[in-house]
């Protein structure tokens, strides 16, 4: 087991948002976290990586529990972050910003350089001394996922890749995601595009008002329409 | 002609110590997002440690790695203050900050004296540097050349640093997005560490390099850090090339401003500031911040005035208060006095702060502008008392126009440090202008007229006052311009979507709690009989603002608790020690750390555990004007 998530609760301020959260993802699987807006997947995301303050519940990654450790620590350990609203830091150029996620090579991980990368990603081969505000969206969506990269993750929690990007560039984020998978690499994608998801995920679950009420195959998800319509539809 | 060259070479070699702290201040601003107050401090005891350094070691070595060696044990000490100190702050909100680091900056006015004495030092010459150079018959020290050298190479320094090195890469990037960056695996803690240590020893190393031009002594913290608010508002914060030009632009026109307005040179740089803030009011090379929600406080109970109960409670406690004069002696009455102004001063800031969202560190002006203008009304005019008392406030009511009119302009730290920067100019002003105020020596003689002199008399007059004053600013808060005013704190942009005129709203507050400061200031000046620039000056401020914290800053009248405590504390202590900064710096720094609620906050919020069931509410119990004694 790679990733497995037990009885995550977590609250903003008063506010209790996730309930009793639990998932697994397997080594080297692709997993979707299927949910609408606020249905508390971007928070799952932070909890678990320990950006959100109150939180209970386990956290094992690899093995280790990891829920008491700072966030620096958790993503030393190998497991990535790509944070919806991307970060990028605007002001930094596209190597700088891949030199802040640079950390030492893992054994159990991929390695990444940022040749690598640059091949992955083709347009930020073209622009590495543009500073990251000039960019379009699509270019910061791949240099945030090309960023974490450089921290040599064996797990990658991405959020809503996909989120606001034209067909076109969705079409390379697939390529780039299902390369990952090809490396090595763990995942966990947080979508709201089912289609998306069913192009790059072996597993799925659906997240609700904070609680997971499916967890399944995709094929176990395409049996059961009623479940798909009732949480996932607009 | 040679003359000016020589009045500008001055003022480049004074701007490299200058840059040297603002770019400290600066970066760590850019970190960490705290204003580090203790800066001035840090450069204060580089100062000194590098006189001590300088006298042991010997030779040009000596001189040169005392310099150098003083600043690293700054840096040293800073990171101590980082870990155990700062750490425990970081996500408390940045009033707490300024003023923990506040607390730091008494206590070490205090130290420094206990250490190095209260005697000016004048430190060595620079070996190498000591002679002067002609330049057309007008005399140009050699050190001063390399001072105007140095600032550019440390500028180039920190360039390099910043844009070559892994360091400066993950500097930058936690300038603008922290959390990402420990997303990304790096261990801020010692980011910020790290940080705060080279921002430690760049202040430090500005002191240092100032004693072979400048003796050292213990007020050297608070006039650099004046100036160095005043370069970073005007360069930007967080920007070095900002700090860099700003500190040349300020060193300029100081030196130049003495030749044109000899007393008050200080005048000058306000306007070019006051300029700089209309057209770009994130400074010359800053970047306008994105406007966050804030909250004056750590949590916030919804407000709701007192009811019937607890205004007989009031009432009750008014009355007990006013029979004082029955029992208690001159002295008692006195210091009761003093207490119901001081609950006036901080009413007014509490107002301005926790009402307004407006921390101004530089309230004391408008208090001590009040005094004024009642010592000019009386001695110059000859008023009558009654005359005066009405017509004093107004000095503070027109100050708070001016400067409100800048200052709600900026938020946040900004207008904290734009506020102290006023505040320091009105007290130059006050002790330079000697003619008008008697500087130093104040203005004496302003005794009340009959009816008021005696302490009973006087007492019930600032008791009267002082409830007035609560009761009125306690109707604002729960009136259609309380209402506006709340909503513009806490979000301005969702106000100004609903037709808030934001900023009319926020001077109209500035001016309500400048002007009643001013009353209270006005008050005082009866008391006392006379007038000093302190009555302005920052500690008064200062006071103020550990008044308003200590009662609580997101309770209504959690303020006029604070006062009476805070002030019968004060005049305990004072009689008390000789190390009155030291125990005040160590108390204000333990209030933040240990009850960021304050008195009365706390209490709340022990009635509302205690009545778990009951909806949320916040039982003020009363707001007495007890006496102290």
């Amino acid at each position: 087991m790679k990733l497995a998530v037990q009885d995550l609760n977590s609250h903003y301020g008063p506010a209790h948002i996730l309930f009793d959260i639990g998932f697994e993802v397997g080594e080297g699987e692709v997993v979707a976290l299927l949910g609408r807006n606020g249905a508390g997947k971007s928070t799952t995301f932070r909890s678990i990586v320990g950006l959100v303050a109150q939180r209970s519940g386990r956290i094992v990654f690899e093995g280790k529990d990891v829920s008491l450790r700072p966030t620096h620590e958790i993503v030393r350990e190998g497991l990535g972050y790509v944070p919806e609203e991307r970060r990028i830091f605007t002001d930094l150029t596209v190597e700088e910003n891949l030199e802040v996620g640079r950390q030492p090579k893992r054994p159990n991980a991929p390695h990444w350089t940022r040749e690598k990368l640059f091949a992955l990603f083709p347009n930020l081969g073209e622009m590495k001394n543009r500073p990251g505000g000039r960019m379009s969206g699509g270019e910061q969506q791949m240099l945030t996922i090309a960023r974490t990269l450089m921290g040599n993750p064996s797990l990658v929690l991405l959020d809503e890749p996909s989120e606001g990007l034209s067909p076109k560039i969705v079409e390379q984020m697939v390529d780039a995601i299902l390369t990952m998978k090809k490396e090595g690499v763990s995942i966990v994608v947080s979508e709201q595009n089912l289609h998306f998801a069913r192009l790059i995920s072996d597993r799925a679950y659906i997240i609700e008002r904070g609680r997971i009420c499916f967890g399944g195959t995709m094929a176990e998800l395409d049996a059961r329409p009623d479940i798909r319509d009732a949480h996932l539809s607009l | 002609m040679a003359f000016y060259v020589v009045q500008f070479l001055t003022g480049l070699a004074s701007a490299a110590s200058l840059f040297l702290v603002a770019s400290g201040l600066s970066i760590i601003f850019g970190v960490t997002r705290i204003v580090n107050f203790a800066h001035g401090a840090f450069y204060m005891i580089g100062a000194y440690i590098a006189f001590t350094l300088t006298e042991r070691l010997s030779g040009a070595f000596g001189f040169w790695g005392g310099i150098v060696l003083a600043a690293l044990a700054v840096a040293l000490i800073g990171v101590i203050v980082e870990m155990v100190l700062l750490r425990r702050i970081y996500h408390a909100p940045e009033l707490f900050q300024l003023l923990a680091t506040f607390g730091l900056t008494l206590m070490v006015e205090d130290l420094v004296v206990l250490i190095w004495g209260p005697d000016d030092l004048v430190g060595r010459r620079a070996p190498g540097f000591k002679g002067a150079i002609d330049f057309f018959g007008q005399n140009i020290p050699s050190y001063d050349l390399f001072l105007i050298v140095l600032g550019p190479v440390v500028l180039g320094i920190l360039w390099l640093l910043f844009q070559r090195t892994r360091w400066g890469v993950l500097v930058r990037a936690a300038t603008q997005d922290r959390d990402m960056v420990a997303a990304l695996g790096v261990n801020q803690k010692w980011l910020f560490t790290s940080v705060f240590a080279v921002g430690v020893f760049l202040a430090a190393l500005g002191g240092a390099l100032q004693i072979p031009r400048d003796a050292v002594h213990h007020a050297m913290d608070l006039r650099i850090i004046v100036e160095v608010f005043v370069v970073v508002v005007i360069g930007g914060l967080g920007s070095i090339i900002g700090a860099f030009v700003a500190a040349v632009l300020v060193s300029e026109l100081n030196a130049f401003g003495i030749l044109i307005f000899p007393k008050i040179s200080i005048i000058l740089v306000f306007l070019v500031m006051a300029a700089v803030l209309i057209v770009r009011p994130w400074g010359l090379f800053g970047k306008p911040e994105a406007p966050a929600r804030k909250t004056p406080g750590l949590t916030v109970n919804p407000w709701r005035p007192l009811t019937s109960n607890e205004r007989l409670a009031a009432l009750a406690a008014l009355v007990i208060a006013a029979t004082l004069p029955l029992f208690a002696g001159n002295y008692a009455l006195t210091v009761g006095s003093e207490i119901a102004i001081f609950v006036i001063f901080a009413v007014s800031l509490h107002f301005l702060m926790s009402v307004g969202g407006l921390a101004s560190f530089g309230h004391a002006a408008y208090f001590g502008l009040g005094a004024y203008g009642v010592a000019f009304l009386a001695k110059m005019a000859g008023l009558p008392m009654i005359v005066c008392l009405l017509l004093g406030p107004l000095l503070g009511c027109m100050g708070a126009a001016v400067f409100g009119f800048f200052a709600v302009q900026l938020s946040g730290v900004y207008f904290a440090m734009l506020t102290l920067a006023f505040a320091q100019i009105v007290w130059s002003i006050a002790f330079q202008w000697v003619s008008v105020t008697g500087g130093d020596n104040g203005i004496l003689g302003v005794w009340p007229e009959k009816w008021a002199a005696s302490p009973s008399h006087f007492y019930w007059l600032a008791l009267g006052v002082a409830a007035l004053v609560t009761i009125a600013l306690r109707a604002m808060v729960f009136s259609p311009f309380g209402y506006a005013l709340r909503a513009t704190r806490d979000s301005l942009l969702r106000s100004e979507a609903i037709g808030i005129n934001a900023k009319r709203i926020q001077w109209t507050a500035f001016v309500i709690a400048g002007t009643t400061a001013g009353i209270g200031g006005a008050l005082f000046a009866y008391l006392k009989g006379s007038v000093f620039p302190d009555n302005l000056g920052i500690s008064l401020s200062v006071d103020a603002l550990v008044m308003v914290l200590l009662g609580g800053v997101e309770t209504v009248s959690g303020a006029v608790i604070g006062a009476i405590v805070y002030k019968a504390l004060n005049i305990w202590l004072v009689s008390q020690t000789d190390l009155s900064k030291l125990v005040l710096g160590g108390f204000i720094v333990l209030i933040v750390v240990v009850f960021p609620k304050g008195i009365v906050g706390m209490l709340e919020t022990l009635a509302q555990r205690r009545r778990k069931s009951s909806p949320p509410g916040s039982p003020l119990l009363a707001k007495p004007i007890e006496s102290a004694e």
